[in-house]
């Protein structure tokens, strides 16, 4: 069994390995967050709508304790982190920065006093790409967090096994909707079929590997990310069949978030959140 | 759930019915609480689902103004208490509607009267919600204004919207709270935040005093709820509990309300003064002619049309059970373009 490391033990290589490591999990939390919480009073039914509020809530939440450990660290503290670093110095995948609208929808939305993104939300978004990736990234994040539990840095290891309890739900909600709008009607199976396939090579990019992939495994501090993401297939791809839905075939990875090559859309999102703060970075807000 | 028939004995042209109301009025005045079995007036009824119909579309509707600014919430704290209120809100939505329900109208054509005009919301959610500051203003002094109407409404005699609004109370608390705390880092901040603070309070004055409704002399249901202990005070001994708790606050912030209301205290009775609020524009504006009113609706109008599949895949898939949502109707309101 590892020793566990305490952060005033953490040096070299060691450091910025699980430095690395938290930026991701912490940007990847905060963006799935962000984007969940844009549906927070347009979901397609109130229950859901609270649902979705809700798992937002736990991601910010889960973000907001990356942050603290990496201040910990020495980084800036997680409102510096959040809200003043630019788009490229995130180290989130892709697939969480990805906005929820079908293809060829690119027009300007109609202005409904919202904002420009929930305008779009609401006259253009496809609640299915929402809901589907919440699966495919809650059962990602469980997975995840389970093998971290165990980790030998143990301020992360705390916070994993603090998280189960929460994204247990996560899972039975994701799987829930799966299960019954994989098939439910002629509608549903198509909305969430063209969502699979959609999102599909953007969920394998969760996976991407890092340079410190042997470092984390090899000191027990991560599993490698190519065996996370095979217990990962071994949990959607059964639910998926089981929903009737296909995993596309040959479907490349979509890669380059971790080492900060982002698509548009995260810009704008950076923007987005940052642009209150922005007003004045130096006040209290 | 079923939904509900008037019977002729329900009706005041019915033999018996002048004994049943004087039965129902005697145990309102003691204090009893009424429950969705007993006999009540029709009117009875039907002005309860009004007033929790307007309640749960002023949530709904008051989601999206505020809703409208989670994704550019200042902190990580902001953001997090920002979601949480707006679920609440829409929690709130829900537990009202539910309440309306046990009255004998589904939640679907509650909400399908409100996209189509046909039922109001609050005349506070027809107007923008321009900066991060109105966000803390809506979030302190019209939920504070809120909890005025609903604490005293949370005495009343229908008890399924009196535990409700219980609850809801109680949650509220905590966001007026969090408004406040807002207000006070804007009001104590830079000059440019506290400008942005004045200047929402400004914009939002004359909504907020018309929050409470028409003034005693101008309402026309309030004789008759009083009455049935559906509301306990009137309209403007509201405002006056408002006012009293709340302008204080405000100026302890160094927040202004504008010249024009001549805001003032009268020593003697302890009463606010102001001019009185132009109620012809706020019968207008809950009439669906206020500065967003449209698009609120319209908002609402398409997160309802393009969560039909939503709905209706769910209701299949539960395979004729019931399932804990309302029914999905085909009756799509046409997307005008």
């Amino acid at each position: 069994m590892a020793v566990a490391l305490s952060e005033t033990e953490l040096t070299g290589d060691r450091r910025s390995a699980i430095i690395d490591l938290l930026y991701r999990l912490a940007d990847d939390s905060l963006i799935i967050g962000h984007r969940e919480s844009e549906w927070t009073g347009l979901g397609p039914i109130l229950e859901e709508d609270i649902a979705f509020s809700s798992m937002a809530q736990d991601k910010m939440g889960h973000a907001l304790a990356f942050y603290t450990l990496l201040h910990e660290l020495a980084e800036p503290n997680p409102n510096q982190l959040a809200f003043l670093r630019s788009a490229s110095e995130f180290r989130c995948c892709a697939f969480v920065a990805l906005e929820s609208f079908a293809d060829g929808q690119q027009s300007p939305p109609e202005s409904l006093f919202n904002n420009p993104v929930r305008d779009r939300l609401v006259s253009q978004g496809d609640w299915a790409l929402s809901c589907t990736r919440q699966f495919l990234f809650s059962e990602a994040d469980a997975v995840r967090m389970a093998a971290l539990e165990t980790s030998s840095y143990e301020p992360l290891a705390q916070l994993a096994r603090k998280f189960r309890g929460e994204l247990k739900y996560h899972t039975m909600h994701g799987r829930m909707l799966i299960e019954r709008l994989g098939a439910a009607t002629e509608e549903s199976r198509r909305r969430m079929s063209a969502s699979v396939d959609t999102l599909f090579p953007y969920a394998l990019g969760m996976f991407e590997t890092t340079k410190w992939d042997k470092l984390l495994e090899a000191e027990g501090l991560a599993p490698a990310e190519c065996t996370l993401c095979e217990r990962w297939l071994e949990e959607v791809g059964p639910r998926l069949r089981a929903a009737g839905l296909e995993i596309p075939k040959n479907a490349e990875p979509v890669c380059g978030g971790r080492i900060g090559r982002h698509p548009a859309q995260l810009a704008r999102l950076v923007d987005d959140i940052q642009q209150v703060r922005r007003l004045d970075p130096a006040a209290s807000w | 759930m079923v939904q509900f028939t008037p019977q002729p004995h329900d009706k005041p042209d019915d033999p018996g019915y002048e004994e049943r109301l004087v039965a129902f009025e005697a145990r309102v005045a003691r204090g009893d609480k009424v429950e969705p079995g007993d006999w009540m007036p029709l009117d009875y009824r039907k002005q309860l689902i009004r007033l929790i119909q307007v309640h749960a579309n002023s949530e709904i509707c008051g989601a999206l103004p505020e809703g409208a600014w989670i994704p550019h919430a200042p902190s990580l704290q902001r953001k997090l208490a920002l979601v949480a209120k707006v679920q609440d809100e829409v929690g709130h939505a829900q537990l009202l509607y539910r309440a309306a329900e046990t009255l004998g109208k589904p939640r679907e054509e509650l909400i399908q009267e409100l996209i189509d005009g046909k039922a109001k919301f609050s005349n506070v959610f027809h107007y923008p919600a321009e900066t991060w500051a109105d966000v803390c203003v809506i979030a302190w002094l019209i939920d504070a204004a809120a909890i005025v109407n609903q604490t005293m409404m949370a005495e009343g005699s229908y008890g399924p919207y009196s535990r409700a609004l219980k609850r809801i109370c109680y949650e509220e608390a905590f966001h007026l709270t969090h408004g406040y705390d807002m207000c006070i880092t804007l009001a104590t901040g830079t000059k440019m935040q506290r400008d942005m603070l004045q200047d929402a309070v400004s914009r939002w004055w004359k909504p907020i005093m018309m929050f409470h409704g028409p003034s005693d002399k101008e309402s026309k249901h309030t004789v008759q709820l009083m009455r049935w202990r559906i509301k306990l005070k009137t309209n403007d001994e509201q405002r006056q509990i408002f006012l009293k708790k709340y302008v204080p606050k405000m100026f302890n912030l160094g927040l202004k309300v504008p010249e024009e209301w001549d805001l003032r205290l009268d020593e003697e009775t302890g009463k606010w003064l102001y001019n009185e609020p132009d109620w012809a524009e706020f019968i207008s504006v809950v009439r669906g002619n206020g500065p967003v009113s449209e698009q609120r609706l319209r908002t609402r109008r398409l997160a309802h049309e393009h969560g039909l599949w939503v709905r209706e895949a769910l209701e299949a898939a539960a395979g004729g059970r019931p399932v804990p949502m309302p029914t999905a109707q085909r009756n799509r309101v046409a997307v005008e373009n």
